[in-house]
């Protein structure tokens, strides 16, 4: 089962960048660690090299294995991630220490194992690859999606049901991404996302008046099936009622978060704080930040999860516009190299893969560098290769040894604009 | 999926620009967080972690015209913490009641303190004392959060016997803050509140310094020294008084602890007050970190009433010292010389609407001239003439001599005197039911009636008496000499009036206190209070107003002795202790200086 006799074409550009963020992260949990206030996070740097390393031999050891069986577990590996997360629900879950209050943690017997989510993000991606290139043609109707919807629908609901608004997002990203690859046309997967564009705009009679008229104008004109666009229009409908109602519903502080993520100082000391603290740890970075290690906000423990969810603002802080520019280009490389290997994969699963684990590496990044300076809500999600945490660690790992084998099958030579 | 590669190309390419579109516009949120707000967020970086602990300014000492010291400041310390809410102060103060004493009011005023400023360290024990500042000390690991910081006391080393000027110092009130807070007062500070030390205040206060510590996010401090440079606090510079600190001490020892009165010695040329005393006096140390309630209410209660100053603000009737203001009146309007006698003689009586106005000495004085009227004091003398100048001139005359008029003195607690302002209007509308011009102008010319002066305006009076009409607004901080021109007689009137204010001395009713070797001009007076003793006897106000040397006056003084059975005369002799104390205590300094 393992083609151990075939040449392996060693994706540099890939091992490269993955190996360089990842040094960087190291290097800022570390520096994290490094408080004049004792932290949880003084010895995490420890932990994350072990991980790291696990992960790195994890990587090897799946680049080694065909698509073939990575095809082939899809489906197992995807009903035993839904089975996990149903044991979340059932009691065996436990709070991480994060800048949300989820029960994400898998826990028996006391020890803490891992999160089921970090799981379904990948097992997630390769069931839904798995589905979508099992046809030729690009799914054409919202009916012809419901093994997508289904796939992607139920961990959501099961994430939901756990608080993880943050996993939710990803999963969202993560489905619609991979639809656009198969090729589903943009304007179906518009109607696909009305609803929840309707729940959020549902506040405001006029503003959600003026979307409903585009959106029949958009059923007018696009003319899909007359039952699944009465469906399409009924959702609308239902989300931008329901969408205030469940508002009254959720707990002050989930409000609160919300209403923070427009307008951080109306809640200083408490929702307001981590976005606030952020930053001001950013912004007093400058150009050139602080300084490696001496960022004070950090240093005097002013950053809440500074090694985890808000490590990102450490990079700010001390390594100033300059740290920041080099992260993100760095993540754009790493971004631009997976469109490549998707672009040029051998087929059409291996393709899907690629695509949608670079669906869920974006949205991660977007959401949580976003969080750290205010354009995002602030959600529990880490930032790829750079938060402390094993198991994420280990499934970005994992991820790019999927990524390296689908790179070595597929096509070589230049193709497309960019030359990477 | 539709695996065509032109189509892979095409969303290939579409995502590339989504991708890079994003980040983009995250690289751009950082610009504008990083760059663009790069001041603002680092200033409050700044807030966030520095804390400022105040560097108290050393208040301007007090000096007495010979550079002793009426206001020195002593070193102390005070107790503060630094905290972040009121919860974990209160969790401080209840750890630091294990290791040192803290009353419940202490408590509640560290409370008080924290909510009218927030951002300051809370003073817990404003002045403590050596022996708890050790223990802390022994201790400082337990308590990460204590500031010991300097906090230097106001002393007073002549105690009471500048109680009646020196005022005193104490933490600033939430009225006081908002009333002077355009002038940078903080809480928990100190601010003068009485006398020289209100005055000034702002020559005094010098500026307070800061130095500044490194706190982490729960507020304990993480580095004591070189997070920011610290601010120096500006000392201010000294204040100089013409108080003669030694004459004050030997004021207060002839009032002693029995006499209820008051005493003002001034430069009669400058104005420069010499000496001024009320008595009972309190001392200003027992005000300063706060007077107990008890002592407070026992000096309220007190019948003498030691919180008021006699000198500046008790109004008493000047009795016969009032006489020479009735005699200028007469002899600028040229009503009467030196040589003139009144049509009636003194009997011991006066008669005048139909009853008798008595006079001191019941033996009468026979047919005085004015100069042997001033020695004698003779009452009927003076209601004649009281009754020629009339009543209209009478108070005409008394205003523009001052008498209804502040001093001017550098003291905030000045009172005016009593005294009526235009004839009828103040009568008419004082008296309703009716009043007649005679019986006014005989009462104020004797220095009774509608008409009460405080100690320091007859001194000031007389210090114009002693130069001409020059009379000086009164200062106790050295500052330029001001002088109203109020009234010029002729240099022979002038002699006259000096030598007849010298006959009280040589010959009339101050005789017994006449100084070896001195030539002292004064007056005596003796006026009903209004108040009886218990067995119904009218208590007096006793007074003496002089000045000696008489041809080159080097000193003016007023004495008052309130509610005492004796009369001036006896005063007079405190006053001539007090002219001779400092007339010969000056000529031996000057003999040493002189020596040198």
């Amino acid at each position: 089962m393992i083609s151990g006799k075939r040449r392996i074409n060693v994706d540099i550009p890939l091992i490269v960048t993955a190996g360089l963020l990842t040094a960087y992260g190291l290097a800022m949990v570390f520096s994290a660690g490094h408080t004049e206030v004792p932290t949880p996070a003084s010895g995490a740097w420890k932990a994350q090299i072990v991980w790291t390393v696990v992960g790195v031999g994890a990587a090897f050891i799946v680049s080694r294995a065909s698509v073939r069986l990575i095809e082939w577990m899809a489906v197992p590996a995807y009903v035993f991630t839904i089975f996990l997360l149903v044991l979340l629900l059932v009691g065996l879950g436990s709070g991480a220490r994060t800048a949300t209050s989820t029960s994400g943690w898998l826990t028996i017997g006391g020890h803490r194992l891992g999160q089921p989510s970090e799981l379904a993000k990948l097992t997630v991606v390769l069931m839904i690859a798995r589905v979508l290139s099992q046809n030729r043609l690009a799914p054409k109707s919202i009916l012809e999606l419901w093994k997508p919807i289904a796939i992607a629908g139920v961990p959501l609901l099961l994430i939901v049901a756990q608080g993880d608004l943050g996993t939710a997002i990803v999963f969202v990203g993560i489905f619609f991404a991979m639809l656009f690859w198969a090729g589903v046309p943009w304007q179906l997967l518009m109607l696909l996302a009305s609803p929840v564009v309707s729940l959020v705009l549902g506040f405001d009679a006029r503003v959600w008046g003026a979307w409903f008229l585009l959106l029949v104008a958009l059923v007018i004109w696009y003319k899909p099936f007359f039952g699944e666009g009465l469906v399409v229009v009924a959702a609308n409908v239902m989300t931008g009622i329901v969408g205030p109602l469940v508002w009254e519903k959720l707990p002050a502080y989930r409000q609160a978060r919300l209403k923070v993520f427009l307008d951080p100082s109306i809640d200083p000391r408490g929702s307001g704080y981590h976005v606030i603290q952020s930053q001001v740890a950013i912004g007093s970075g400058g150009w050139f930040g602080r300084g490696y290690l001496d960022g004070p906000q950090k240093r005097l423990a002013f950053l809440p999860e500074q090694f985890t969810d808000f490590i990102f603002a450490v990079v700010g802080e001390e390594l100033g516009f300059l740290g920041v520019t080099i992260a993100l280009a760095l993540f754009l490389f790493l971004f631009l190299r997976v469109i490549r290997i998707a672009e040029r994969a051998n087929d059409s699963f291996s393709s899907l893969v690629a695509f949608g684990l670079l669906a869920s590496w974006f949205t991660h990044v977007l959401e949580n560098v976003g969080m750290t300076v205010s354009v995002m809500p602030v959600t529990g999600i880490p930032l790829p290769f750079f938060s402390y945490g094993g198991s994420f660690m280990l499934a970005c790992w994992l991820a790019i040894g999927v990524l390296a084998r689908v790179s070595s099958e597929g096509r070589g030579g230049t193709i497309g604009p960019l030359r990477v | 999926m539709s695996f065509h590669p032109n189509d892979v190309i095409r969303r290939g390419r579409a995502a590339s620009v989504i991708v890079c579109g994003v980040l983009v516009f995250l690289l751009s949120a950082f610009f504008r967080t990083q760059v663009v707000k790069n001041k603002q967020l680092l200033t409050q970086s700044e807030e966030n972690r520095l804390r400022q602990i105040p560097l108290p300014a050393p208040r301007g000492l007090i000096y007495d015209r010979n550079n002793k010291l009426i206001a020195d400041n002593a070193v102390g310390y005070s107790i503060a913490v630094l905290t972040e809410n009121e919860d974990s102060l209160r969790a401080n103060m209840t750890r630091l009641r294990g290791t040192i004493a803290i009353s419940n009011r202490q408590v509640e005023q560290a409370i008080q303190r924290y909510r009218k400023d927030r951002g300051r360290p809370v003073v817990i024990l404003p002045d403590a004392s050596f022996d708890i500042i050790s223990m802390l000390e022994e201790h400082r690991i337990d308590y990460p959060n204590l500031i010991i910081q300097s906090a230097p006391k106001r002393i007073y080393p002549a105690g009471k016997a500048v109680g009646a000027f020196a005022g005193y110092i104490g933490e600033i009130t939430e009225d006081e803050l908002s009333k002077y807070s355009a002038d940078g007062y903080k809480a928990g500070q100190q601010i003068g509140k009485q006398g020289l030390e209100k005055q000034y205040e702002q020559e005094l206060r010098g500026r307070e310094g800061a130095q500044f510590v490194e706190v982490d996010s729960r507020g304990r401090i993480v580095n004591r020294s070189g997070a920011r440079p610290d601010i120096p606090p500006i000392a201010a510079p000294p204040l100089k008084t013409n108080i003669d600190l030694d004459l004050q001490t030997f004021i207060e020892g002839l009032f002693g602890d029995t006499l209820s009165g008051g005493a003002v010695a001034l430069d009669p040329k400058t104005g420069g007050v010499l000496a001024i005393y009320s008595s009972p006096a309190v001392d200003p140390n027992r005000w300063i970190g706060g007077i107990p309630k008890s002592y407070y209410d026992s000096l309220n209660n007190d019948p003498r009433r030691p919180l008021y100053n006699k000198a500046i603000q008790g109004a008493y009737a000047p009795g016969s010292t009032w006489k020479l203001a009735t005699a200028l009146v007469g002899l600028q309007d040229s009503v009467i010389g030196f040589e003139d006698r009144m049509p009636a003689p003194c009997t011991g009586f006066y008669y005048y609407g139909n009853r008798p106005w008595r006079c001191w000495d019941k033996n009468g004085h026979g047919n005085p001239n004015l100069t042997q009227a001033i020695a004698q004091s003779c009452d009927v003398y003076f209601y004649q003439l009281g009754l020629k100048v009339g009543l209209s001139r009478l108070v005409a005359g008394g205003v523009k001599l001052g008498f209804r008029s502040k001093t001017g003195i550098d003291l905030p607690e000045e009172k005016p005197p009593l005294f009526p302002d235009r004839v009828p209007e103040y009568f008419n509308q004082k008296y309703p039911r009716g009043w007649t011009q005679g019986a006014h102008a005989l009462n104020l010319s004797i220095g009774q009636g509608d008409n009460s002066q405080t100690i320091l305006n007859m001194a000031r009076f007389y210090a114009a008496l002693a130069t001409n009409g020059l009379s000086p607004t009164p200062h106790i901080a050295v500052a330029k000499t001001e002088t109203t021109r109020q009234f010029e007689l002729s240099p022979d009137q002038f002699n006259l009036l000096r030598a007849a204010l010298v006959g009280v001395v040589t010959s009339g009713t101050a005789a017994a206190s006449a100084i070896k070797g001195i030539q002292m001009a004064g007056k005596t007076g003796t006026a009903q209070s209004g108040h009886f003793n218990a067995n119904n006897v009218e208590l007096n106000f006793a007074w003496f107003t002089g000045f000696a040397p008489a041809d080159e006056p080097k000193i003016v003084v007023a004495v008052m002795l309130e509610d005492v059975l004796f009369h001036g005369s006896v005063t007079a002799k405190m006053g001539s202790a007090i002219i001779n104390r400092y007339l010969k205590v000056q000529a031996t300094s000057q003999i040493n200086t002189e020596g040198n």
